[in-house]
């Protein structure tokens, strides 16, 4: 028997046995219920929660403004040692980045994985990337990957810089995702990240940068200008 | 290092447990482990009544999702077939080998990374793929020690958990060309990383499990740390998910309840770094993403477990891993004593599922029932409850009342001489003459008794009857003072 003909032979045999159990179906949960009895908080405490959340999550957040932060990039990235940086094209950010004297050599993911793997894996000491919103309870980041922001640009590079708009903070998991709607439009790969990479498989003793990246730093633009 | 290596053997669970009981290193390990991740946890839930409301709808949503199991793996099937990602049904380990090496053959691919899966640990994954010249390259840091030093895990949540830093330094010098001998953890992790990102550059398949599977969205929800989850779903061509039929939820809104009970529960972090949905491969213009999306689906005993109302419950779980945590049997005899995929409670009420009672019916007894595994569940499993369920469903031949079905191996650990004690028991027990005779001969024949009494003398002083039983006593003190009335 072909493994195809195996396969839809073992979908019906289990399919009919789940059913001659005659499972009666319980009512529905309430999970918007759940989340509605919390307050939402003003922006100003959703900010310090979140900076607060993701700094215990040993995240970099630097808060700076719309006008500000490329310059802020570029002493981040001094400081860091950066040397490449990669973007994608056509984003919100790329613009400024294009404009803004970097101090680094500025790589775009403009080619598909297979050819890049020699940069991603070897040269590139810095991914940029926008994010959709972030989740003060947890100091969450959502990223939302696309074609022009490629899933490794966060994942590949040791350090991951990311941009985040102070109004695109929301309170919880569960508030982003029913207010951006989530449910009807999901890209091939969400992310929520929290965090550089980490481990404590060695003794329970926590490492940073396992896998993915070893750092994080997230460039907070305040809706109102830092001065 | 610990040489103990307790064998992969449900059957062997008393010996298992009898060799790591005397190896003071591993118990220490365990003991410090337990405590260190129950502790964890319980900071993350100080509000006992919160902790209840949340845990409420958790199971609330496990309860539902499996009430209309049937339907939502039809409507799950449906969602991911309409974003690319092909959909195989799996009824047992060779049926779920069989499709990867069909996908592997087509590929060309010799190598496969895997992100960390306990039911890739279920079907023996790399060991199939491996007789078929297919090498399976375990990336989470833990499960990659063990890999190299041909060991298994022993705990779902921390697999490398009996291993010191001491073991891992000794592992990697060993395995790692050009890895010196170092016991710094930072650079322990260091070397691993390095080793791993050639895996991941190279391999064609990248295989990973699932925590949630999302029915209206078509979606795969992985939650992890390390990275090495969404490096083997991104990277490789080929993605290859596998999990176990029960893991679906109706609705992604179902996901951040569930997603916080897990990691508060299993390691006490309110999160985890990463939070991996994915929801087909790379679409036109994409620039990275594999570009096959597979997933198998595998039943492996989990539809006997779902016929009776009671064992379904088993299948709520969400592999935590809290109720082995709070085991006072598990911190004892860890992880690898019960031979078996899942240890401690949890594995102690799946595996009669997946591997049949005659072969597991020890586990079920390896529990105390004090109830701190049902206390901690975040899903709400009546573990105590199910334990004691699978115990008579080993000692009776005909099932239980609400049964359907004889489980696999019903009645396999009834032996004739248990049955016959009881008989005579009930006989003594139920009538008052009986009874009487019997605890006269017992109190005038106790010199007989014999010190050596199986297993009950193994750690506790042999039973020999009091010299005069209750009621005669009481009977002669009633006769002393009623003398002493009338005098």
């Amino acid at each position: 028997m072909s493994v195809a003909a195996a396969s839809t032979r073992a979908r019906s045999a289990i399919l009919s046995r789940l059913r001659a159990a005659a499972p009666v179906a319980l009512p529905a949960p309430d999970v918007a219920a759940h989340y509605a009895s919390a307050d939402v908080p003003p922006q100003s405490v959703l900010r310090e929660r979140f900076i607060a959340q993701a700094r215990g999550w040993r995240a970099e957040v630097i808060e700076t403004d719309a006008d500000a932060w490329p310059s802020v990039l570029a002493d981040v990235l001094a400081a860091k040692g950066v040397r490449r940086l990669m973007a994608g094209r056509y984003t919100a950010i790329a613009d400024a980045l294009i404009a803004c004297e970097l101090g680094a050599a500025l790589d775009w993911y403009d080619a598909p994985i297979e050819t890049l793997k020699p940069v991603l894996f070897d040269t590139v000491d810095a991914g940029i990337t926008t994010t959709l919103g972030g989740i003060a309870e947890t100091g969450s980041l959502v990223l939302w990957p696309d074609a022009n922001e490629p899933r490794t640009l966060s994942l590949l590079p040791p350090l991951h810089i990311a941009v985040l708009r102070e109004d695109a903070l929301h309170p919880t998991l569960h508030a982003v995702m029913s207010q951006q709607d989530w449910a009807s439009g999901l890209p091939t790969n969400a992310l929520l990240v929290t965090g550089p990479s980490k481990t404590a498989d060695i003794q329970r003793l926590l490492v940073y940068g396992a896998h993915g990246p070893r750092e994080l730093v997230i460039l907070l633009l305040r809706t109102e200008p830092t001065a | 290092m610990s040489a103990v290596r307790p064998a992969a053997d449900p059957e062997a669970f008393k010996d298992n447990a009898r060799l790591v009981l005397a190896d003071p290193v591993l118990r220490r390990g365990f003991r410090g482990a337990m405590d260190y991740l129950a502790d964890k946890r319980a900071a993350q839930f100080p509000d006992h009544d919160a902790f209840e409301q949340l845990r409420g709808l958790g199971e609330h949503i496990r309860k539902r999702a499996l009430s209309q199991l049937p339907a939502l793996l039809e409507q799950l099937e449906s969602a991911l077939q309409a974003r690319g990602v092909q959909v195989h049904w799996a009824e047992d380990a060779a049926d779920a080998n069989r499709i990867f090496l069909d996908i592997a053959r087509r590929h060309d691919a010799s190598m496969m990374v895997k992100g960390k899966s306990m039911v890739s640990e279920e079907i023996e994954l790399n060991h199939r793929m491996q007789e078929h010249g297919v090498s399976c390259i375990e990336t989470d840091m833990g499960e990659y020690i063990l890999q190299l030093d041909g060991d298994r895990p022993s705990h779902i949540i921390m697999p490398a958990i009996h291993k010191t830093k001491e073991d891992v330094a000794a592992i990697f010098a060993e395995h790692i060309p050009g890895a010196g001998y170092t016991e710094d953890v930072d650079q322990l992790i260091a070397i691993g990383r390095a080793a791993l990102r050639d895996k991941f550059r190279q391999a064609r398949i990248g295989v990973s499990g699932v925590n949630f599977m999302v029915a209206e969205t078509g979606s795969l929800v992985l939650v992890e740390n390390e990275g090495n989850g969404r490096l083997s779903t991104t990277v490789p061509d080929v993605h290859i998910a596998i999990t176990g039929i029960e893991k679906v939820v109706e609705k992604l809104e179902h996901v951040p309840p569930l997603f916080t009970l897990l990691t508060r529960s299993a390691t006490g972090q309110a999160v985890t770094t990463y939070l991996n949905i994915i929801s087909g491969p790379r679409r036109d213009g994409e620039k990275d993403g594999p570009r096959e999306v597979h997933l198998v689906l595998l039943d492996n005993g989990r539809s006997q477990a779902f016929a009776e109302e009671h064992f379904r419950a088993t299948l709520q779980c969400i592999r935590c891993g809290a109720c082995m945590n709070h085991c006072p049997v598990y911190a004892r005899i860890g992880g690898l004593s019960y031979g078996t995929t899942y240890p401690g409670p949890i594995g102690a009420i799946i595996s009669p599922h997946l591997l049949g009672l005659a072969s597991t019916r020890d586990l079920p007894t390896a529990s105390s029932l004090c109830g701190a595994c049902g206390d901690v569940c975040p899903v709400g499993i009546p573990i105590p409850d199910l334990l004691m369920r699978l115990r008579e469903a080993g000692r009776h031949r005909t099932p239980a009342m609400q049964q359907r079905e004889a489980l696999k191996g019903q009645g396999s650990v009834r032996s004739i001489r248990e049955v016959f004690a009881w008989k005579a028991w009930r006989m003594l027990y139920a009538n008052a003459g009986r009874y009487r005779l019997f605890a006269w001969i017992a109190s005038r024949l106790r010199g007989l008794t014999p010190t050596r009494q199986g297993g009950w003398t193994r750690s506790r002083t042999p039973l020999i009857p009091a010299p005069r039983s209750l009621r005669e006593r009481l009977r002669s003190a009633r006769a002393t003072q009623r003398d002493a009335g009338e005098e």
